[in-house]
């Protein structure tokens, strides 16, 4: 009898047929293949507004969704378009609304309905420079408003960030999923580069599975109405709407955390980004290994919920934290949530449409490994204790193109 | 191993088109590729760019702090990437529009091209930023002419057939005026 192992074998592709696959493979933009990978998800229904840097992802559900029979809807308004999706969501239709950063504020509301009555959708956003108008650049300075922000109430969201095209082509099945698991709105977030770029992918799909909702409005000839509502007048009745709620998100946060790993075993250093980010990341730390410096990639692919356990128990026998982003530094405080002062946490981040560089972040790096070797030093020697913790001065270490904050720094170093 | 270029010039020279088409050819060849383009204001007429990355494992930064080669199709293309070639890079410059123009370094393979003349040689005289994209690969050979020309015929034959001749001649005019010279 053959063993599963043996079979597994048999079925694995040929070297052969594996680079034959890897020559096949598409060169597609990134808003595009997320576009498409929804159409290939089941995606029902589509409402949007043009926005740069995230107009082909519309474009092509433009084209894409009519030929299909589907619905496409420009609406006049990011409004008009994040309410005919929570109507259109509400009678169990799969829905997907996507735009850039200003238009994702114009949504605000509509997000927290959602949340609050309990309807699935998934939103895209392809983030741009803020804040108001800003720029068309690739930004990251969306994240507090993915994962602490949009609405009002007490809700949470699920967010997703790919780093690749590929990658967020998985995840928008990813997101159809999640949304119907626990009826919630689910975000995807990229910056413009990577709803810009262009990379080889292999055109290969996820349709999630379909449900038949006991919730959704479809008529009720035959069986009791149904309602889908956000209000609720009688306060013990709200709390326990509101507990439901907060019960579901931890169960999410126990069981929807991503990320990944990359160079951790023998790091001495972690750097921690998302998205384009991860990627300069990569190439610093190809340069960083090059000099002899051990350090690694901790990559959060859900930024809520938030891999904090898995980075507090990798912190415990870490140096040093440098985090990036492509912006003022947001995700870095759920960095030093997670990480509870067990190693310094240092940033470095660009804004307006600027990305950190390869070398930049490189220069950072070696900061912090300067300032947790004398840190070090200084605790074995007979040296009075410093006044401060260590991470004091590596909290704001921000880009050399930044003097001021290092000037302020500085200052607060001095007091 | 991995290798950048910027194209730059003038909306309108196929700046995008041919770093495309170099993405694709690395596809081909069975490499990693990423393509990301300008998409500011420079979309909407003056000048136009678009950054290559062919590699042999997952491209990681899509921004780098110095290229390994740029192809400038004008002058104020010119003026702001010859500065960002890496030393010992290839500094590609339109000597059709450019004249008697240089990049000012010493450290880096400054190739002038006549890239107008170069491609009506091909069959069509605006197709200059093929041929200095024939000149990278005969250059750097990052990528088989194979792929490259397989390539073409895939991307121009979808919607203009009848510009795919020209496209390859003026890829081929590239090539050899690319080629590097051999040692005296």
């Amino acid at each position: 009898m053959r063993t599963d192992r043996e079979s597994d074998l048999e079925a694995r592709p040929t070297a052969a047929e594996l680079d034959t696959a890897r020559r096949s493979r598409v060169l597609m933009k990134g808003n595009q293949a997320i576009a498409e990978a929804a159409v290939q998800a089941g995606c029902d229904a589509y409402f949007g507004y043009p926005i740069t840097p995230q107009a082909e992802l519309l474009e092509w559900m433009a084209k894409r969704m009519p030929e299909l029979g589907r619905v496409f809807v420009q609406a006049e308004s990011e409004l008009g378009a994040i309410n005919m999706a929570l109507g259109a969501a509400a009678t169990g239709a799969r829905v997907m609304v996507s735009s850039s950063s200003p238009g994702i504020s114009l949504m605000a509301e509509a997000m927290s309905y959602m949340a609050g009555s309990g309807t699935p959708m998934v939103l895209v956003n392809i983030m741009r420079a803020g804040p108001g108008l800003g720029g068309i650049g690739p930004s990251q300075s969306d994240y507090f408003q993915a994962t602490k922000g949009h609405g009002h109430g007490d809700y949470r969201v699920p967010v997703l960030a790919p780093d690749s095209i590929g990658e967020a082509m998985e995840l928008t099945a990813t997101s159809f999923e999640l949304a119907e698991r626990y009826r919630t709105p689910v975000m995807l977030v990229a910056d413009g580069i990577l709803g810009q770029a262009m990379e080889p992918v292999e055109l290969r799909f996820r349709m999630p599975e379909r449900h038949a909702f006991d919730w959704a409005l479809t008529g009720a000839a035959g069986r009791p109405a149904r309602i889908i509502k956000s209000i609720d007048l009688d306060p013990e009745v709200l709390e326990n709407r509101n507990l439901a709620l907060q019960h579901k998100y931890r169960e999410i946060a126990r069981h929807e955390v991503r990320w990944e790993g990359w160079q951790l075993e023998d790091a001495e250093f972690a750097i921690v980004a998302y998205g384009t980010a991860a990627r300069v990341a990569r190439s610093a730390i190809a340069k960083a290994r090059e000099k002899g410096i051990k350090v690694g990639l901790f990559r959060p692919i859900t930024l809520w919920p938030f891999p904090e356990r898995q980075l507090m128990r990798l912190s415990q026998r870490l140096h040093g934290i440098l985090t990036v982003e492509l912006s003022s530094g947001q995700m870095v405080e759920d960095v030093r949530l997670a990480v509870e002062g067990r190693c310094p946490v240092a940033f470095h981040g660009r804004m307006g449409g600027m990305v950190p560089t390869p070398d930049e972040v490189l220069g950072a790096l070696k900061a912090l490994r300067g300032r947790t070797e004398r840190a070090r030093g200084e605790s074995h020697a007979v040296a009075p204790p410093r006044a401060e913790p260590v991470h004091a001065h590596a909290t704001y270490e921000h880009s050399e193109t930044t003097p001021w904050v290092h000037e302020r720094a500085r200052r607060e170093g001095r007091r | 191993m991995e290798h950048s270029v910027v194209f730059a010039g003038f909306g309108g020279q196929g700046l995008l088109f041919a770093g495309q088409v170099l993405a694709r050819a690395a596809i081909k060849d069975g490499l990693e590729a990423f393509w990301i383009p300008s998409y500011g204001p420079e979309m909407r007429g003056g000048t136009a760019s678009c950054t290559v990355i062919v590699g042999d494992g997952p491209i990681g930064s899509p921004v780098v702090d110095r290229f390994d080669a740029a192809v400038t199709m004008n002058l104020p293309s010119l003026r702001k990437f010859a500065p960002r070639v890496a030393p010992g890079g290839l500094l590609a410059m339109n000597t059709s529009l450019l004249g008697k123009e240089t990049g000012g370094r010493h450290d880096v393979d400054e190739l002038h091209l006549l890239c107008t003349e170069l491609a009506a040689r091909g069959g069509d005289d605006k197709l200059v930023t093929i041929v200095a994209l024939g000149a990278l690969v005969g250059r750097l050979g990052w990528v088989t002419p194979g792929a490259v020309r397989a390539a073409l015929r895939e991307m121009a034959g979808r919607k203009r057939p009848e510009i795919v001749e020209a496209d390859l001649g003026a890829f081929d005019a590239g090539l050899e005026a690319g080629a590097v010279p051999a040692a005296t």
